[in-house]
């Protein structure tokens, strides 16, 4: 096998896995500021988890934008012979 | 495996070739079209029952426009929905066996944030004309100029590769595990997928709003604050 294809398979591999790390705890974090603001003030959660949601989406394109780059380095990588 | 990055042809028209992805929109076009025409075409004031769920998913729609823009529904509701409608069909259109949702190809997506990208400068000249649109850009201080003309492409982008990821994604993973173990064990996951489809296009739907709505407060005449 060549090397080129086991350094793609490693960070493919290694994008996904690393990045996911940083989108997770942010996401956390988010969930707990916002539940935290809900129990405040119950009366507001439908604005607090609209704009709850619309963050997560945001947070979670850095990983999306991993899986793809993860994608591209497994399928369409211009390096492979 | 088939890379989940490009797509093959189904049939050729002439010289153009026709995606599966293309067939199953135009499946979902006719199937919203049809339903649209049947449900409007004998409107009552007192309802019938299915008129009064399309009004109530009309009513949900304006009011999370209202929320959002702070503005009045009627100029967006018609992009909006539709947008959201699309998106909500196709991403579950993979419920029927046998049928990928379009927007986990590649095109779709892509095709939907262009035009995303083009009605932010519809509404944004609508709304304070070219000189306040092209003024958006050089707000707060002209030396983000740059920047925020690298955010108007980079934010379609996004838009672009964050529906087309995850719909992607679940389609992969669905198939993956499908390899592996295919009676029952894919239908948490396809449950999963379902929320993640619904959530999606209310995402796409709701961001897109957010950016029109950015882009005609930005080029709005400026109040004299004291």
């Amino acid at each position: 096998m060549d090397y080129v294809n086991i350094v793609s398979i490693f960070c493919a591999a290694f994008a996904v896995s690393f990045g996911a790390i940083g989108p997770a705890l942010a996401e956390g974090r988010a969930v707990a500021a916002a539940m935290d603001a809900i129990a405040r003030q119950p009366e507001s959660a439908n604005t607090i988890s609209r704009t709850l949601f619309v963050g997560l989406a945001m947070i979670e394109t850095t990983a999306i934008y991993c899986l793809v780059i993860a994608l591209l380095l497994l399928f369409a990588n211009p390096m492979m012979p | 495996m088939d890379s989940p990055l490009q797509s093959l042809p189904l049939f050729m028209v002439g010289p153009v070739p026709i995606m599966p992805a293309v067939v199953v929109t135009w499946a979902i076009m006719a199937v919203l079209v049809l339903g649209a025409a049947l449900l409007t075409r004998r409107l009552t004031v007192v309802p019938s029952k299915a008129q009064a769920a399309a009004e109530l998913l009309v009513d949900t729609m304006d009011r999370q426009i209202r929320d959002v823009t702070g503005a009045a529904p009627a100029p967006y509701r018609a992009f909006i929905g539709t947008l959201f409608v699309f998106i909500l069909t196709a991403n579950w259109s993979s419920l029927i066996p046998g049928v990928t949702p379009p927007t986990g190809a590649m095109e779709t997506p892509a095709a939907l944030a262009a035009l995303v990208f083009l009605s932010i400068i519809y509404f944004g000249v609508r709304g304070g004309g070219v000189r306040g649109f092209l003024r958006g850009f050089a707000l707060p201080n002209p030396a983000m100029i740059p920047l925020n003309m690298l955010e108007s492409v980079t934010r379609s982008f996004s838009m672009f590769v964050r529906l087309f990821g995850n719909v992607m994604s679940g389609v992969f993973v669905i198939a993956i595990v499908g390899s592996l173990a295919a009676l029952l064990v894919p239908i948490p996951l396809m449950a999963l997928d379902l929320l993640t489809g619904a959530v999606q296009a209310y995402i796409f739907a709701v961001l897109s709003m957010v950016f029109i709505t950015s882009a005609v407060e930005k080029g709005e005449p400026q109040l004299k604050e004291a």
